[in-house]
């Protein structure tokens, strides 16, 4: 499912005091199966952009296209958008109401007018991908540690088996397994049913690790578009507006400024480790 | 959507009126909604007109924003306006059907409205230009004389200004939540009343939970700064009287005297 924005711009609190420009021309277009990783400062306008590939935003002038369609068109179905753009707020555990976990996750296809069977065996199998067993069920989500409610929040949108889905910061306070765990079961997702990813991060590695296809935002615009290795060669212009390139990659820059001939394109440790490896295995050879 | 509710809002700017001491705010507030009570002519209220024009004038909030409030008070007005019109006895202008006009209703119910739009432009005047804690600390020290007859004066400020201070703070969550569960495609606009009542759940509990752990944590974060009510506690910034709220005092009490003046004189 192809989502274009064109010239997006939008501002909060138009008409008051407080005026504020979050999003400024924003330009992009996502191709079906795309996996996209969000990433800029705090206050770019991240969490403000995402919320209007649902409509649940609407800009204060530009167009958004899904599948060719103009969202803004009068008589457009929104609801049906919604199903169809599946979006995860950042701290979705706040939005949890339901008695036990089992309703929660049910919120979501219900509301899309499913036959009772066909809501629980989502229901079921959100949970499960976000590995949550059948002893969770019955427990008030309520009485559940930050990230487990997190997993909960997850599975409410998965339930709804959007063709797009959006994670803002899915994976803010959680420990590094809980981490690996999420983002893994999103990467199998995004590869064995083709859904297309928009991965809202503040994690350099997570992005170079998973995605596709980089965002940078800054202050509202968007600064850089392209694959990660292209978009990390830029890391000195990405630490002037707060971001960073990996971890890794400083390394691998290190070891090239002390002569070391070694790939300039690596962006993970996995890239990295072969590189060295072949390097190290070259020289036990001469 | 539910942001856009503008109760009290400050309105930020550089002006006298701003930087007054809110009691002298509060007190010449006090004032005008007197006056407005007291005046029964019309070159009373053409004094009140001026005053408050003055005022809004030189407090360089844009007038768009002081009409914004009159919207809420609308359907009062028009109750009133139309009793005072229709009901009041005396010299029959226009007559329709059941209904008569009297030069009398006219007139009351025109000095009525007035009244009303300048009471709510009045009060709208001093929480546009006083920020909610200047206001809350403004009555805590000039109403400070009750603590001798045993009021809690300072506890019922500092819940004022909490509850103050917490109301964007609540709106800004009911906005979240509404956005996340609509996400999850709920419907807080179609149905009928039954239905619009039970789409609420899904809103008014995330919301309630919500309010009540920032309440705990507001409650735990105050007693770790050793927080124990008024007693024996000092500002930072003490509220001090300057030149131009001694001037404020003396125009404020010109004009009231002015307006009793031409209550008793004319
Ligand atoms: N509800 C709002 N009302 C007014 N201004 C807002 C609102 N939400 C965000 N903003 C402003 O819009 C700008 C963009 O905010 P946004 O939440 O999109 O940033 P973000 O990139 O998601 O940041 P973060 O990484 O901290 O989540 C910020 O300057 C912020 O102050
Ligand atoms: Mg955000």
């Amino acid at each position: 499912m192809g989502i274009k924005a064109v010239n997006l711009n939008y501002i909060y609190g138009q008409g008051t005091a407080f005026e504020q420009y979050a999003l400024k021309d924003v330009n992009f277009e996502i191709q079906d199966g795309e996996f996209i990783g969000l990433i800029g400062h705090t206050g770019s306008g991240k969490s403000t952009l995402i919320q209007h590939l649902n409509g649940l935003l609407k800009a204060t002038s530009g167009e958004i296209y899904v599948n060719g369609e103009n969202i803004y068109s009068p008589g457009y179905n929104m609801k049906a958008l919604r199903s169809k753009v599946g979006l995860v707020f950042q701290y979705p555990e706040h939005q949890l109401f339901e008695v036990d976990v089992f309703s929660d996750v049910c919120f979501g296809p219900k509301n899309q007018g499913l036959p009772k069977e066909e809501i629980e065996r989502r229901a079921r199998e959100a949970l499960s991908l976000v590995g949550l067993d059948e002893s969770y069920y019955s427990q008030s989500p309520f009485e559940l540690s930050g990230g487990q409610k997190r997993r909960v929040a997850i599975a409410g949108v998965l339930a709804m088996e959007p063709q797009v889905l959006i994670l803002d910061e899915p994976t803010a306070g959680l420990d590094p397994r809980g981490r690996d765990e999420i983002l893994d079961q999103i990467d199998r997702l995004h590869r064995e049913r083709g859904m297309t990813i928009i991965l809202v991060s503040h994690s350099m590695e997570d992005v170079a690790k998973y995605a596709d296809r980089l965002l940078v935002m800054n202050h509202g615009e968007k600064l850089f578009d392209g694959p990660p290795k292209e978009v990390f060669k830029h890391y000195k212009e990405l630490e002037q507006v707060g971001l960073a390139a990996p971890q890794i990659t400083y390394i691998v820059q290190d070891l090239r400024s002390r002569g070391i001939d070694i790939d300039d394109n690596i962006t993970t440790i996995a890239e990295a480790k072969e590189a060295i490896l072949a390097l190290l295995s070259g020289k036990e050879k001469t | 959507m539910i942001r856009d509710i503008t109760i009290g809002q400050y309105y930020p700017a550089d002006s006298v009126i701003h930087r007054l001491d809110p009691r002298t705010k509060l007190f010449g507030t006090m004032i005008f909604l007197i006056s407005l009570f007291l005046a029964d002519s019309i070159w009373a209220y053409v004094l009140a007109t001026a005053v408050l024009a003055a005022a809004i004038r030189i407090s360089k909030v844009p007038f768009s924003f002081m009409v914004r409030g009159l919207k809420a008070i609308v359907i009062l007005l028009l109750i009133s306006v139309s009793f005072n019109l229709f009901l009041t006895d005396g010299e029959t202008l226009v007559k329709l059907g059941f209904l008569r006009i009297t030069k009398e209703g006219l007139y009351t119910a025109a000095f009525m409205a007035v009244r009303l739009i300048y009471l709510v432009l009045g009060s709208s005047l001093m929480t546009l230009t006083t920020t909610p804690n200047e206001l809350t600390d403004g009555l805590e020290k000039g109403l400070g004389f009750l603590k001798r007859f045993g009021l809690p004066i300072h506890e019922v400020s500092m819940m004022m200004s909490i509850a103050l201070r917490f109301i964007p703070i609540l709106i800004e969550e009911t906005d979240k939540i509404m956005k996340a569960q609509m996400a999850r495609g709920a419907d807080f606009e179609s149905g009928n009343l039954i239905q619009k009542a039970k789409a609420m759940v899904p809103l008014l509990v995330p919301l309630f939970i919500s309010a009540f752990r920032r309440a705990t944590d507001l409650a735990m974060a105050m007693e770790a700064r050793c927080y124990r009510g008024g007693e024996g506690r000092t500002k930072m910034k003490p509220l001090k009287y300057k030149s131009r709220d001694r001037i404020s005092y003396l125009l404020f009490f010109l004009y009231i005297g002015i307006i009793i003046a031409m209550r008793v004189m004319l």
